[in-house]
């Protein structure tokens, strides 16, 4: 759906990333309550057999349940079964969910129970990446700034400022997004999840860290280094790699 | 304020956390006046802010069709509508 405008909408207090629809409650599948109900009433909604928003959450969340299921996986197939039966399991289990997490943070958990099972029996290596090389050092080329002893050290050089995109820097071109989706599958893997669950999902932070099992400092660490990546590509992209640095 | 200055480069590390309103009140202050002044790092914002919107438009790969219907009778057999 290129162009689709996203909205995240709040709806019985969770996050609900809505396609195509610009408002809340105008949505093809948006019948929700009102907007400041808490997530107490969706659990009891579920318990109490509300079919509409059972889908809602399944067709609402299923898509960040495959991306953090194929970290497990060996493949989509794979990724979308363990979401398939966590959902089953979430249908049996929701009488016994006690709230001392959010609903979707204990989907979530289920979820990676899941999949971590289901992926040691396709022995799968887990790349258990603790720290990446590429979660240190500045995120923007130290060539791009002037020098240390310059009177505006740490300044932009200004011919390597960042140019303006254009006039249709506002939404990308479908050139231009196809870029920013392969630069996406390059990130290290941790960068990729969060950004993907962050951005891509719209998941909020303190979820993404439930998920991940990361500190929020860290979250936000993987975060800006995706960011920061992911507009470099479309930087090159519109306006050509940056000119190096003339030196004397 | 010259021992105030925030070089373009550190205030390029910050928009994340700026963003987020992760930074204390002060150093909020600071990147706000930095970016008050300095367009190309006022530009670099907007584009950190465009490539987060259309990473929001991307295609998301869900649950095949069936899976959800099947998932959905699932529901409505342990789950039967209260009431009514």
């Amino acid at each position: 759906m290129p162009g689709a405008v996203l909205d995240r909408t709040i709806w019985a207090g969770v996050v609900v990333t809505e396609r195509g629809s610009r408002y809340p409650g105008v949505g093809m599948d948006v019948q929700s309550g009102p907007v400041e109900a808490g997530e107490e009433n969706l659990v009891d909604r579920l318990r109490a057999g509300d079919g509409a928003a059972f889908t809602r959450i399944v067709r609402g969340w299923s898509p960040a349940m495959i991306k953090v299921a194929r970290q497990y996986v060996a493949s989509h197939a794979s990724a979308e079964e363990a979401v398939q039966e966590t959902w089953l399991a979430v249908i049996k289990g929701i009488d016994r969910f006690q709230g001392r997490s959010s609903l979707r943070t204990w989907v979530f958990h289920i979820l990676a129970n899941i999949a971590r099972r289901q992926g040691t029996t396709e022995s799968r290596t887990l790349t258990t990446s603790p720290v990446d090389d590429a979660d240190s050092g500045p995120t923007v080329d130290p060539n791009r700034f002037r020098p240390v002893g310059d009177r505006w050290a740490g300044g932009w050089r200004a011919e390597a400022a960042p140019r303006s995109w254009g006039p249709e820097s506002a939404a990308l071109n479908a050139e231009a997004r196809v870029v920013l989706t392969a630069a996406l599958a390059e990130l290290p893997q941790r960068q990729r999840m969060v950004v993907e669950l962050r951005d891509v999902h719209g998941l909020p932070a303190d979820e993404v860290c439930g998920i991940l099992a990361l500190s929020p400092a860290n979250q936000r660490v993987l975060l800006h280094r995706a960011r920061a990546k992911l507009r470099e590509q479309l930087e090159t992209y519109y306006t050509g790699p940056n000119e190096p640095a003339v030196r004397p | 304020m010259t021992g105030d200055y925030l070089p373009c480069a550190h205030v390029v590390e910050l928009l994340t956390d700026y963003l987020e309103g992760a930074l204390d009140p002060a150093t909020t202050a600071r990147v706000d006046a930095h970016l008050f002044d300095c367009e190309p790092c006022t530009t670099y914002l907007a584009q950190l802010r465009t490539t987060i919107t259309e990473l929001g438009t991307l295609p998301e790969p869900t649950l095949p069709a069936d899976t959800v219907i099947a998932l959905e009778a699932a529901f409505r057999d342990l789950h039967p509508p209260h009431g009514h």
